[in-house]
Order: C-alpha cells, then sequence, then structure tokens
C-alpha cells in the first residue's frame, strides 16, 4: 500500500525499481548486514512505537488535539513568572514568516547562490542584535542563552588559556548548571562572587580578593534573571577583570537592552541573551535562540563558536551573502574547531529578525517601559498590601523578588489552584530564605491582572 | 532550462527603514498604574542615552521583505534537497498542526507537571517508543540537536571512565569518514582524537583499528551506515574490540533511516547512541535548526548499582503508574548534567511525535526500505557513466546515501563537484553535500530519503549526466554557473578578507563612516 509521504512505496512502482537495480526483493539491499543483526520486519512490526500501526489522519489529529487538551493554558492571567524566559507578546506575523515553506523546510545555506533570502534574513538577525548590543559580530545563534554562556566559558578560556571563569552567587542557576556542564570537559572551574545583600550587586571588594590574574573570565546578568536587579556595579567589576587579562561576558535580556547602556559600551569582550523573548513564545521549554556577539577584534572573533553570515558581491557586482570564517567550524576543522555546534536555532533567529523589523526602536522601548510599569505597579501593591517588596533596593525592570509571610512554596501552590502562576520560590537559592518569591510581569499583564495577583496573594497570606 | 529563482534584489531591512513607521500597536500604559508609581526611573550611568538603531518599517512592509526574502530561499516544499547525511526528508503538515498550535505559546517551563500532562505524556512517548527504534534501554529527549546528543554521549562517556576509576582514558578513536561533529564533540569533552582510516571495501581498517586500541581508549564514535552510505560489516568485530579495549562503542544516529526498521544500534553492541528528529523523524530543519538530538543508553553497568542511565543528560520525564502522572526528573546526582536550561526543544519533539505516531513500526520500516531503494535505484542511473565514480566497497549496495566522485569529469573538463553543484541548483534541484566525505575526492553525497519520487530521481541523474556533457564540450561555460539563481557565484575571498569580511551591517556601516579598521 502506498504511503502519502513516501511517493515511491506503492508495490508496482517499487517492483520497477528493484528490476532496475537488478534485484529481486529489498531484502538484498541488506545483505551485507550481519544475520545476528538484522531484524525480522515482523518481530520490528510488533513492537510497541507509535500505536503499533499506521494512523489515518482523522485518527492522527485527534491525537493532537488530546496532547494539546491535557494542558493547563495560564492566559487570564498570564504567568507572573520569568526565570530566563518570559511571558512575552507573539506577534502573529511572526509565526507567519516562520510558516513560510522556503524557510522552514530548507537546511543550513550550504549552497549561497539558491539560498540568499535565507541567509539575508539569518544576516539581518545578526546586524539587528548588533544594534541592540552595540557589539559588531553577532553569530547565527545557538541553542539557548545558557549553552551560549556554556560556549562562551570554553571560548574565553582558549581565548586568555586560563582555566577559571567568575560568576555572582545570584547567577540563573539553570543556566550555571548548564555551564558547568559544558565547563567539565576541559575541567573549567566556576567560581562565585560575593553579591551585597542589599541592593543586589556584585561585592567588588569581594571580587578583588577572587585572585582575578588566573580568571578566565567574569560573566555578569545585566539585568539579573533571579534577582531582577540590573547591577550598578556591572562597569567597575569589568574595569576590575580587564585590568588583570580576564574577559567580561554579559548575559542580557534583549527587550531591556532598549532602557539600559548596551553591553558592547559597558566593555563587554562578548555577550550572550535569550532571544526568547523576541516573538518565539513560551512553548514549555523550546525551541529558544541563544544569542552570542563578540567586539570587533580578530583574537575574540577567531575564537568564536557558530555560523556567521557575511555580506559580500557575486559574479556580476551584485550584493550577496556567503557563510564566513567557516575554518573556525567542525565541518572544517574537525577536532580543532570552536565549538560542535551545526544545527543551531536559525529559524528562532528569523522569528526575533521579524520581531525586531515589526516593534522598530519605538515599540521595542514601548514593551519594556510598558514591562517596568507594571512590574513596579505590582511592586507597590504588594508593598502596600504588607508584603515585603522590593527585597533589594537595585534598580529592575520587570524581575524582582518578595518576601512573604509564609513558606512561598506553599503560596505558589494554592494560587496556582486559582489559576494564578506567581513566581519562582528561592527557597535553597543563594542568599534567599524560603519566604521569597520572583515576580515577574510584563508588557502582557494588565492592571487587572496585577490586581488579581495581589489580591490572591493577600487572600493566601491572610488565610 | 525552465525553473528560476526569484532575483528580488531586495534591499536590507535597515534601508527600508522610514523614521516614525511602526509594525507594532502601540502599548498604552494604564494611567492608574503611571499616576501610582510615578516616572520611569533607571539606575543613573546605566540608562541608554539614544534608542538601538533598529530600522521603523510598517507591518505590511515587514511582511512583504520577509516574504520576497523567503522567495529566493529553498527547502524541501520547493523541491530535491538531496545533501548527504542530512536526512531532507518531507515534513509532514499533520505535525504542524501540533507544533505550530498557538496555545503552547502560553506554556511557561515552570508550570507544575500536572497542569502540562499533555505535552508530557507526549515528550515521554517519544523517549519510550526511541528505545525500541533504536534497540537501547534509557532515552533523553533533552539534547537540543545532534552535536549537543553527541557532547552528552562524550561526557557519559567521560564519567564512566572516571566513577570506575579509569580517568587516563583520554582518547576516543572515530573513523576518517566520521561527520566532523565527532571529532569536534570529542574535544569540547576534553578528549584526544584519534583517526582511524577506511579501507576499500569501505569498512573500517580493522588492522589499524586493532593498532588504534589501546589502554588510553575511552570510546569509539561511529555512524553506521557510514557516511559512504555502507553498512559497516564488522560491526560486531569492531564491538566486541573497542569493549576488549576498556571502551565504549558510540553510534551517531545521523544515517538512521539507512537502517531503521531492519538494525539497531542497540542490536550491534553500542552503548551509547544519538538521533537526530530533524532528519529521521521528519522534523524540519528550518533553515539550520532547531533541531532535536535525544540520546540513548544501554543499561550498562557503571559501578554498583549504577548504569549509564543514570548518567543521561537531563531532566527526563518519568510515569508515575500510582498517580498516572508524567513527571519532570531534574538530572540526578549521576548525571553529566543539564545541556540547556529547560527540558527540551519540545516543539521538536511533539512534531517528531506526531510522526511516529502516524507512521508506526510499518511505515517508519517502509519510509527506511524506500529511501534504500532510491539510493540504489540512483545509483544504477549513475553507473558505468565516464564522469562519475563511486568509490569504496564497489558493487555492494547503499543504505540511506551515495557518495559519488567527480574526480573523472575533473581529469577529463575542470569541472569540480562545485560546478556540478551549481549546474544542478540551476536546473532547479538542490546540490548535493558536496566535498565530504573527506577521503573521496571531489565527493558528491547524496541522500534522496523516501521522500523523493522516481521521476525527480531520474530526473536528478539526467541532469548530472548533462552537466558532464557541457562540461566536456565547453569547459568555461560551467565556470558560470548558477545563472537561474537569486544570485551568482559568490565572492568568497572577498567575503572572508580581513579588509571587506562584513559579519553585520554595523561593521558595513561604521567601516563607511572610517570608524573601523580591518578584522587583525
Amino acid at each position: 500500500m502506498a504511503h502519502p509521504w513516501i511517493p515511491n512505496s506503492h508495490p508496482s512502482i517499487l517492483r520497477e525499481m528493484l528490476e532496475a537495480i537488478g534485484v529481486s526483493s529489498v531484502e538484498e539491499l541488506y545483505s551485507d548486514v550481519p544475520p545476528q543483526v538484522l531484524m525480522d520486519p515482523r518481530e520490528w512490526d510488533s513492537l510497541p512505537i507509535g500505536e503499533g500501526r499506521p494512523l489515518s489522519e482523522v485518527e492522527l489529529l485527534r491525537r493532537v488535539e488530546e496532547v494539546l487538551s491535557k494542558n493547563r493554558y495560564y492566559t487570564d492571567p498570564p504567568p507572573f513568572v520569568g526565570g530566563g524566559v518570559w511571558p512575552r507578546h507573539v506577534p502573529p506575523a511572526v509565526k507567519h514568516i516562520i510558516s513560510r515553506s522556503e524557510f522552514l523546510t530548507a537546511y543550513t545555506p550550504y549552497q549561497a547562490e539558491i539560498s540568499q533570502g535565507l541567509m539575508q534574513a539569518l544576516f539581518e538577525y545578526q546586524s539587528l542584535i548588533a544594534e541592540l548590543v552595540e557589539m559588531e559580530v553577532v553569530n547565527a545563534s545557538h541553542y539557548d542563552w545558557s549553552s551560549a554562556i556554556g560556549e562562551a566559558f570554553l571560548m574565553a578560556s582558549r581565548v586568555t588559556r586560563r582555566r577559571r571563569v567568575i560568576i555572582p552567587e545570584t547567577a540563573n542557576p539553570l543556566h550555571m548548571e548548564v555551564a558547568r556542564t559544558y565547563a567539565y570537559g576541559p575541567g573549567i572551574s566556576v567560581e562565585e562572587v560575593r553579591v551585597e545583600r542589599d541592593t543586589g550587586f556584585i561585592d567588588l571588594d569581594d571580587l578583588e580578593a577572587r585572585n582575578l590574574g588566573e580568571a578566565a573570565a567574569l560573566y555578569v546578568e545585566y539585568p539579573s534573571t533571579y534577582t531582577g536587579v540590573v547591577d550598578e556595579n556591572l562597569e567597575a567589576a569589568g574595569e576590575a577583570i580587564h585590568k588583570h587579562g580576564g574577559l567580561l561576558i554579559v548575559g542580557f535580556e534583549p527587550i531591556s537592552m532598549s532602557l539600559l547602556k548596551p553591553p558592547g559600551r559597558l566593555g563587554a569582550d562578548i555577550a550572550v541573551g535569550e532571544g526568547q523573548p523576541l516573538g518565539l513564545g513560551l512553548n514549555y521549554g523550546g525551541p529558544y535562540l541563544g544569542i552570542f556577539a563578540v567586539k570587533w577584534s580578530s583574537r575574540l572573533v577567531r575564537q568564536m563558536p557558530g555560523r556567521l553570515i557575511g555580506m559580500t558581491s557575486d559574479a556580476e557586482g551584485e550584493r550577496a551573502f556567503a557563510m564566513i570564517l567557516q575554518t573556525r567550524e567542525q565541518h572544517i576543522r574537525r577536532s580543532k574547531a570552536t565549538s560542535n555546534i551545526t544545527t543551531n536555532e536559525a529559524l528562532m533567529a528569523i522569528a526575533a529578525a521579524v520581531y525586531l523589523s515589526l516593534l522598530g526602536p519605538a515599540g521595542l522601548r514601548e514593551v519594556a517601559e510598558a514591562s517596568w510599569y507594571m512590574s513596579h505597579y505590582a511592586s507597590k501593591k504588594l508593598s502596600n498590601s504588607g508584603i515585603e517588596s522590593p527585597l533589594l533596593s537595585g534598580e529592575f525592570i520587570m524581575d524582582f523578588t518578595v518576601r512573604l509571610p509564609r513558606r512561598a512554596r506553599e503560596v505558589r501552590e494554592s494560587l496556582a489552584r486559582q489559576g494564578i502562576l506567581a513566581g519562582i520560590p528561592l527557597e535553597g537559592f543563594s542568599f534567599f530564605t524560603d519566604k521569597d518569591l520572583l515576580l515577574t510581569v510584563t508588557e502582557v499583564h494588565t492592571k487587572r491582572h496585577v490586581d488579581l495577583l495581589v489580591d490572591r496573594l493577600a487572600g493566601a497570606l491572610g488565610g | 532550462m525552465g525553473w528560476r529563482q526569484a532575483r528580488w534584489r531586495e534591499p536590507l531591512v535597515f534601508e527600508l527603514s522610514r523614521p516614525g513607521r511602526r509594525g507594532s500597536a502601540p502599548i498604552a500604559v494604564e494611567e492608574d498604574v503611571k499616576r501610582a508609581v510615578g516616572g520611569l526611573r533607571l539606575p543613573e550611568g546605566l540608562a541608554r542615552d539614544s534608542l538601538p538603531e533598529l530600522p521603523q518599517l510598517s507591518e505590511v512592509e515587514v511582511i512583504r521583505h520577509f516574504t520576497r526574502l523567503s522567495q529566493m530561499a529553498y527547502g524541501v516544499d520547493n523541491g530535491p534537497v538531496p545533501l548527504g547525511s542530512c536526512t531532507m526528508k518531507y515534513n509532514p503538515r499533520a505535525a504542524m498542526r501540533l507544533a505550530f498550535d498557538s496555545r503552547l505559546e502560553a506554556l511557561h517551563p515552570l508550570q507544575g507537571d500536572e497542569h502540562v500532562q499533555g505535552v508530557l505524556e507526549a515528550l515521554y512517548k517519544v523517549q519510550e517508543w526511541l528505545k525500541h527504534i533504536t534497540g537501547m534501554d534509557a532515552c533523553s529527549v533533552h539534547p537540543a540537536a545532534g552535536s549537543q546528543g553527541e557532547l552528552a554521549g562524550v561526557l557519559v562517556i567521560k564519567r564512566f571512565h572516571e566513577l570506575r576509576g579509569e580517568g587516563w582514558r583520554n582518547t576516543i578513536v572515530v573513523p576518517d569518514s566520521a561527520h566532523g561533529t565527532n571529532p569536534a564533540s570529542a574535544a569540547m569533552a576534553g578528549f584526544q582524537v584519534l583517526e582511524v582510516p577506511t579501507a576499500r571495501d569501505g569498512n573500517v581498517d580493522m588492522d589499524a583499528l586493532k593498532a588504534a586500541l589501546g589502554r588510553d581508549t575511552a570510546g569509539l564514535m561511529i555512524t553506521n551506515p557510514s557516511t559512504l552510505g555502507l553498512f559497516e560489516e564488522n560491526i560486531l568485530e569492531i564491538a566486541r574490540l573497542v569493549h576488549e579495549a576498556g571502551g565504549l562503542l558510540y553510534y551517531d544516529g545521523a544515517n538512521l533511516n539507512g537502517i531503521i526498521g531492519r538494525a539497531r544500534p542497540g542490536d550491534m553492541g553500542f552503548d551509547i547512541a544519538h538521533v537526530n528528529l530533524h532528519k529521521t523523524f521528519s522534523v524540519p530543519h528550518g533553515g539550520g535548526g532547531p533541531g532535536s538530538g535525544p540520546v540513548c543508553v544501554k543499561s550498562v553497568e557503571v559501578v554498583d548499582g549504577v548504569t549509564l542511565a543514570d548518567l543521561l543528560p537531563g531532566p527526563r520525564i518519568t510515569y508515575d503508574e500510582e498517580t498516572g502522572l508524567y513527571r519532570v526528573q531534574p538530572p540526578g546526582r549521576w548525571s553529566v548534567g543539564r545541556l540547556r536550561a529547560w527540558i527540551a526543544n519540545t516543539l521538536a519533539v511533539l512534531w517528531a511525535y506526531v510522526y511516529i505516531l502516524a507512521l508506526g513500526p510499518q511505515g517508519l520500516r517502509l519510509a527506511g526500505e524506500v529511501s534504500v531503494v532510491n539510493t540504489n535505484y540512483f545509483i544504477k542511473l549513475l553507473e558505468g557513466h565516464w564522469a562519475y565514480d563511486i568509490p569504496y566497497g564497489k558493487g555492494r549496495p547503499r543504505k540511506h546515501e551515495v557518495v559519488v566522485s567527480a574526480k573523472p569529469l575533473k581529469l577529463e573538463t575542470g569541472a569540480t563537484a562545485e560546478d556540478v553543484a551549481k549546474g544542478l541548483l540551476d536546473a532547479g534541484l538542490y546540490a548535493p553535500t558536496i566535498y565530504f566525505p573527506l577521503i573521496v575526492e571531489e565527493a558528491l553525497m547524496i541522500e534522496f530519503t523516501e521522500s523523493e519520487t522516481k521521476e525527480n530521481i531520474e530526473a536528478y541523474a539526467d541532469r548530472m549526466k548533462e552537466i558532464a556533457e557541457t562540461a566536456r564540450k565547453s569547459p568555461e561555460e560551467v565556470k558560470w554557473w548558477p545563472k537561474n539563481t537569486s544570485s551568482r557565484r559568490v565572492d568568497n575571498v572577498r567575503a572572508n578578507h580581513p579588509r571587506t569580511v562584513t559579519p553585520t551591517w554595523r561593521v558595513e556601516r561604521l567601516r563607511r563612516e572610517g570608524k573601523l579598521g580591518p578584522l587583525r
């Protein structure tokens, strides 16, 4: 029987082809597989794979609906949860463009001339991010923020020939788990620097005591994903690491960059970040988009991981695009490559390019400002209702910490039952207590949503 | 030639900008809110003093711009993309109904397990189905791509030896026909890489392998079928030798489509295997990603009470029979850890879920078989042609792919594998993977998958022959191909020269303003 996705699967077509090949059956084409390994088709067909049989499209779409119907969608209000990815508006135009056949079903643009539009879109992604961070070189994407950090640590170690990196004790714990996995292979150690308990800023005295002469890099989040704080000691910390010959790696949230001085002007050598806020949606874990940028320096660019698209010209002198500086990559350099990355998140990079083109400078700033206003409104209302908020005095954009009179984990559970996803309990994280909660409010939250959150929180605490 | 790709000479999005235009409706913050919090406050010294130099366009223009760019791209929906080792199969639209459903945009990865059972069940099932498909004992759908699955795998190897007190094992052996990611992943995990040559019959050179294995051996990474499309006939002997030397055997699943339904890495002696959902399981490539690279292991004992399954990266998904709930299990004590912050490239895994569900074991086997028939049919069409040679393992059936050498063509006419590639583009056919594997001169690595029609396979072979004839008649003409694509042949020297290399518009802009020197 012919299958709709397998055009040559009709027995008569297969017979014609097998005859042309000069074999009597498909079996003969597996004649070089040792018999101990070759599987009996009947045995294979009886394995519990899928439902044990092909499904019709009617059945299939019913299963699709079942998967979708067994989840709870927190849309009203949207989750008050960040942690490195955030509830953000996804413009329909973004999803439309990445659904286009020519982008969706294309491979990596190995053949330049037939992939010009794909490469221009990726070049534009690189260029849009470059303007956002004011750094000159941006690659065509990593898997997510955390793996970009891992790669940045490896790169910093190669550039400086040192094997230690320093992070603030409040750095995103999941990101740091990933970074430590990447650091494990080459034996890079990850060491924490103290953070001031009142402001949430890096403790500069403690930083100086960290034996910076051996440090490959200092990594700082901007703003912090787990305290929300914009670290006002960032520039001074950067100067300290530079003085001792290490690199400054800034981890950034892209939408906030419309309000904040960009990493390129803070002295960052490498900037990494999460592209998820740029129209990708939450999608329960991914795909997301690891952003990776470096400043214009041969020493850095030659050690940079990942694919790069560059602008050049063609045989007629017209503008054209090509993959560039490929001698860094695995398919050329094999074990000497700067990374093993091949498949990346290209389609998500295109989504981010569409998002940034739609929003423009003013639109992006409005999103950031709306997040700032709504989160500050929430913090203020919480404070008025007797909750310690914000817990740290450092300024924030959309994430902030609060201290509840009760165990945050229990309060969160109680609100989840009422349809409200209220933040991330900070129990066991850094210097926080079991009463501390990280809350997130962005442009997708309305005043009514925030009022509801505060009301329910107060209710849960009172009862 | 009837085919012609759009050539819009589309400006950069920056060049389409006009001050004041906008592509998003303004967001009005409620006045009550503003009143309650007062004016926007930013830390002194860290406020951005000017807006980023992003373009200003209306939504109409943005849609038109990116639509035109898409028209200058080429995917499986446009025609054959027989890139070897890339398994560019059709991406069924039924799967898009799930993976592109807008409801999923609201699902935060920190949402409680009990409120995301639909998604967790699907991820769990893929995890379980892959066990049977590969013949392994435990899988993790955590890695974001094949390369990340490989990194996970070599980290498992590293951890395995360290836990056994054999941390001195610092060498990973790979055949010279291996994908570049194998040595790159091994190096990333801190291993030395030792390459072993391929024998003339296409199998690993067994004498060289024996000489390479020893006290330092941590493991062997190999893909089977190989990048030559040949099944490794000595795989059982290889497994025995590697295990005898104290190493683990790693399966690079990039070529799984060639044996799916007929043979399983788990039955060949492999200890660790990764699969690419964006190859074998129809997840679209998206112009380079996202993908998904689950990694699987056999329950080999590491030390007392610990097996390779405990070393898998995570989180992983478990099923609690008592409560009937699917659970997210963070990586445990022995795990190599997290490779990305969250559970998985969820949408890619959901796509694969629909694909596997649609085909069942019978359909997956059929897909594998037809991909093999397609390869060998194509070989028959090209066999004996003066311009093309198929080196290694003469006469042996290929599996998912075949590597054709254009060396005879080059010797006769001067036309190269690259010229052949450009000639194919001109006919509206995507080119093969070229100059890979490195052990074949003027390599054209071709994988049609089960998605290609007999007619297109014939057209592809015809075009390759036609290219050879043109090269013989007018060798200079082929150097001018392609003519029908969005651009002519690109200037790679200019693209990479320190004075002209342009990775972003910002570089171009600053260079024009005299603010940027050469990249050195």
